[in-house]
Parts: structure tokens; sequence; C-alpha cells
């Protein structure tokens, strides 16, 4: 065996181990640990990438998914503060069978267009002139300011498009609210002028009513 | 430069070299005299005297033996593991957040040639995909502490490093815009020579609001003051690390001391040309496109003068002093943001002056070139 060969068994291997772990009992019970398992099947991942001499999409992996989405998983997972999922038995419902063949579809089709893709291909040597910036940051930036501009640019507002529809969908309210409506306090205007009115603005003691106080005036106001 | 004579032994060595010469002495001494002289600093701006007391005999040093007496006591101390479902994350967080602030050393250059540790082509990708990662060793440990404050603590750090990274990211790409590179070493090369026979042709004339957005923006990722509300200590007893003592609070610490050094690294390359010497030495970057043919690098060096490659270091080492100290000064003299406010500086303000920083780079260069 090559090292090439070598180093991908064992990325590969580590990928699918971590995978597994990601979804397998011991670990895969405890959603933060399923996470941590997701990243390092990324960083397995990205380690393959570089194998394959596509250095920036390997740091780019890494920069997105492990830096940035991983990020942002473990916060929701502290946020909720999951709890191992212990609770019942799994069942198998309607939608879970759905998606088992949805997967097997989608697994289906990328065996199919792989195995077509890689049937009329030919290996390059990524020595011979022509090919040493393979997969360098400027060679993938060329390719996607020129030939893959449009699928860029339409993959830019798909993406432009989920961020809002996710502000839509997380917003309770559509009006612009800068900041949530303060309570009324005492040092609300209108409300410390009837103050003044009625305790004379002399009595401190009556200060620690005021919130409550202020809840009846604005609910009778109304 | 030829150690043994057998090539592939010559690059490993001299490889190993860089590393511990670099990574292991400036970078971890550095980190570690930082221990001593945040506190001596901050007394400096306090009016105070600061440690003095670690003494061996009559030697004092001005408490410089503190930086050897803390690990020492450190070290002694119980390990504690708080009452934890996860006592093993518990112990992993203080390396997952170590292990990657010094690995992004690799691809500084502070010399000339190839005086940098590895130089890969994706360059500063490597940096922020690395440098992101030491997030998780706050962010897990603080989960693992199974404790409120560290919780919150957690939380704030975690939505902070994603404001914050979004940020420093834009505003470093006006550089690259500038110096057509990502490449470290490429842009250092890019900084050589004067704009009209005066200002050195460094990345903080060409972008200074990027060079305040960076620094802004690293200070934030790194969690300390002015944007420490991870740890607060006022709310949150010590944060994120409340649970944390003896050498995991210990490594947790000497982390954030590494991300110090590494801000003032990575300032000096991007912002202050490097190790270029303006006005003195010019020209020297003409042979760094051969750069990562290992045929062409040696005698690359090799055809320095030794005196100047050691000029060229020492600028560089002291280039990333002086940030060090700039960011020393701005910890000690700023208060604390509340927490709403860190994150509307880094989402209403940070970003969009980076991005229209971005288009107004974009908006020259294009005038530049045509004209």
């Amino acid at each position: 065996m090559t090292t090439e060969q070598i180093l991908f068994y064992i990325l590969g291997g580590g990928a699918v181990a971590a995978s597994a772990a990601m979804l397998l009992p011991p670990l895969g019970k405890s959603p933060i640990h399923s996470a941590i398992s997701l990243i390092v099947s990324f960083f397995f991942l990205a380690g393959l990438y570089a194998l394959l001499s596509a250095h920036l999409l390997g740091a780019l992996q890494i920069i997105v998914y492990a830096g940035a989405v991983m990020v942002l998983f473990t916060f929701v997972i502290m946020l909720l503060n999951l709890r191992p999922d212990e609770t019942q038995e799994p069942r198998i419902t309607a939608g879970k069978v759905l998606a088992g063949v949805l997967a097997a579809f989608v697994v289906g089709k990328v065996v199919t267009v792989v195995g077509l893709a890689s049937a009329g291909a030919k290996a390059v040597d990524l020595a011979q002139p022509g090919y040493e910036n393979f997969g360098s940051t400027k060679e993938v930036g060329y390719m996607l300011y020129t030939s893959f501009l449009v699928p860029f640019e339409l993959i830019s507002v798909l993406l432009l498009v989920a961020a809002v529809g996710a502000v839509i969908l997380a917003k309770k309210s559509l009006h612009y609210v800068d900041r949530p409506e303060p309570p009324p306090s005492v040092f609300d205007q209108e409300h410390a002028h009837e103050h003044m009115h009625t305790q004379s603005g002399t009595d401190h003691a009556g200060d620690t009513h005021a919130p409550h106080d202020a809840n009846a005036h604005a609910a009778s106001h109304h | 430069m030829h150690l043994t004579g057998n090539p592939v032994l010559d690059v490993i060595l001299f490889t190993l070299l860089k590393l511990v010469g670099f990574v292991f002495v400036f970078v971890m001494g550095m980190a570690t005299v930082l221990t001593w002289v945040e506190r001596k600093f901050s007394a400096f701006m306090q009016n105070r005297i600061g440690p003095n007391r670690a003494n061996i005999g009559n030697i004092r040093l001005g408490g410089l033996l503190h930086m050897i007496a803390d690990p020492i006591k450190m070290l002694t101390k119980e390990a504690f593991t708080p009452n934890t479902p996860n006592p093993w994350l518990f112990r992993l967080a203080p390396f997952m957040a170590f292990v990657p602030a010094l690995v992004v050393f690799a691809t500084i250059p502070f010399g000339p040639g190839d005086l940098q540790v590895a130089p890969l082509n994706v360059g500063i990708l490597f940096i922020f995909a690395i440098g992101s990662l030491n997030v998780y060793g706050a962010v897990l440990g603080a989960w693992a502490s199974n404790n409120k404050w560290s919780l919150m603590g957690g939380l704030r750090i975690s939505a902070q490093m994603i404001s914050y990274e979004v940020a420093v990211g834009l505003s470093l790409c006006g550089i690259f815009m500038i110096y057509g590179s990502v490449d470290l070493q490429q842009i250092v090369i890019g900084q050589d020579g004067t704009w009209f026979g005066i200002v050195p042709k460094w990345g903080i004339f060409a972008q200074p609001v990027a060079f305040v957005l960076y620094l802004a923006c690293a200070i934030a990722e790194n969690k300390r003051a002015p944007f420490d509300v991870a740890e607060a200590e006022s709310e949150l007893v010590a944060g994120f690390w409340t649970e944390y003592s003896s050498m995991g609070f210990a490594l947790l610490a000497l982390s954030e001391f590494i991300e110090v050094v590494l801000i003032g690294c990575l300032g000096a390359t991007l912002f202050l040309g490097g190790w270029q010497i303006p006005w003195l030495v010019e020209g020297t970057g003409v042979l760094a496109g051969k750069m990562y043919l290992f045929g062409n690098l040696v005698p690359h060096l090799q055809a320095h003068a030794w005196y100047l490659v050691v000029a060229q270091v020492a600028a560089f080492l002291i280039k990333a002093i002086v940030l060090i100290w700039l960011q020393l000064t701005i910890r000690w003299t700023l208060p604390r943001f509340r927490y709403d406010q860190v994150m509307r500086l880094g989402w209403r303000i940070m970003l969009p002056t980076a991005l229209v920083n971005l288009v107004v780079t974009g908006i020259a260069l294009m005038f530049y070139e045509r004209f």
C-alpha cells in the first residue's frame, strides 16, 4: 500500500467510526456527545479533502462546519439543556419509514452518479504541468467566479432566502421592535404626573407600590 | 541549510528547529511571561506595586519569578472535579482550548524565506479554521462543569465567538484583496518597500479601518476585557472557568495568553509588515516565488546574510510585542461592556463597517488597476 492509501484508510475509517459513534448508543444517547462525534468526523473529512489536494475545501470544511455550525449546535444544546435521551423505546413511525425510503433513494442516486462520473474518468497526475495549483485558493476562486459564477450566485441567493425565512419563523411579531417595552414605572412621565396628584409627592414608602399602581392605571385607562 | 547532508533529514530537523525556536521558545515563553506582565501592568496602571514577592534568596527580579512560582503552585493544588455527569469532558476541555491555540502558529512567517513552520497554501484560512476551534474548550468545559454560572459563561462565549468571527474574517478580506493572496508569507512580501519613499507599504496604512476592526474583533474573540462578559466576575462568579482549578485552570488561562501572542503575531504579519524592515532593507522578497519547492528555499535562506535574517526575525518579534503591549493597555484601560452591548457592537457596527470597508477597497482597487 502506498502512503496515500494508508492515510485514506485511516481518515475514511475514522470518519465512519466517528459518524457511527454519533448515532449509536454509548455516545449517541447524549446530544452533546453526538455533537462532539460529528465535529470529529468533520475533521476526518477535512483530512480526506486535503488528501485529494483540495486544501481549500478542507480548510473551509473546518471553518464553516466545525468552527461555526457546530458551535451553534452546542449553543442550542446548552441553551435547551438537553438530557440524554432515555425516555422511550424506538418506535417505527410512518415519518421514519418515509425518511428511510428517501435516504435510500439519495444514497442510491449518489452511488449511481458517482459511478457514472468515475466510469469515464481517468486518473490525472497532479505533478504534471498545468495542475500544480489544483485545489489551491487561487484556482478554486477563479473557477467559482468564472465557470461556476451562476450556480455560485444562485446558492448565495438561496442562503439569503434561508436567512430571511429563519428570521420570519423565529420572530414572534413582524413589527419592528428595537427592544422590549420597559415595564411601566414611576419614572413614566404620564404616571409621574398622576403620582404627584394622588400622593402629593411626599410619601417615599408609596414608591414600592408604584409598579403595581402603574399597571392598574394603565388597565383602567384602556 | 545543510545540517546533516541528507536532504530529507535536513528538512525534518530544520522544521523541528523552527518549531522549537518559534512556538516553544518565543510563543510559550511570551505567554508565560505575560502571566506576570499582565498583573504587573495592571498594578502599574492602577498605581499599585503588583506581584513582587516571589524570590530565591535575595533574587527577586521585580517579581519576575512569579511566572515560575505560579505554575509550581498550580501543579501542587488539587485538581478538583465537580459533581458532573461528564468528568472526562471536563478534564478534556482545557486541552481543547490549549492545543488549537498553539497549532495555528505553524503558519505564521516569523522570518524571510522558509522561516515558517508550515508554508500552507491556504495560509490564514488554516488559522481561522483551527483558531475557531478553541471556543469548544471554553464552551464544553463550561457545559461539563454542571454549574449554572459556567453555563451562562459558555452560552455567552459561543454567541460572542460566532458574532465576531464573521467580522474579523471580513475585516481581513481587504488585506487579501490588496496583496492578492491568503498566504501569510506572500502578504508579508507584498508589504515590501514604501509609498512615496516615506510611508511603508504596510497593511495598517493601506487598511487602517481593517486594523481597528481586526484588533477589536480579535480581542472580542479572545474574550478579554472589554469583551470578557464570559467570565464577568461581577455577575457570573468566574464564568466559564468557575469550576476549574490546578492545571486545568492554568491551561485555560495560558491558552488565553497564547491567543494574545497570536493576535500580536498575526497583526504584525498582516498590518505591520511582518519581518520587513522598512527604509533599511528592501527587495529581499524577490526570490520568494519559489518558496514552496524545498530544493530552492534552502539556498534562498543561504543567499541572505545571517545578520540580515536575524535582524528581520527580531523586527517581527518586536512588532508582535508592540501589539501585545497594545492589547494589555486596552485590557486595563477600558471597562467591560454589558453583554447586549457586546452583541450589538458586533452585529450592528463591526459587521457593517467591515462590509463597507470591503466594498470601498474593491472600488478603490478597481480604479487603481484601471488608471
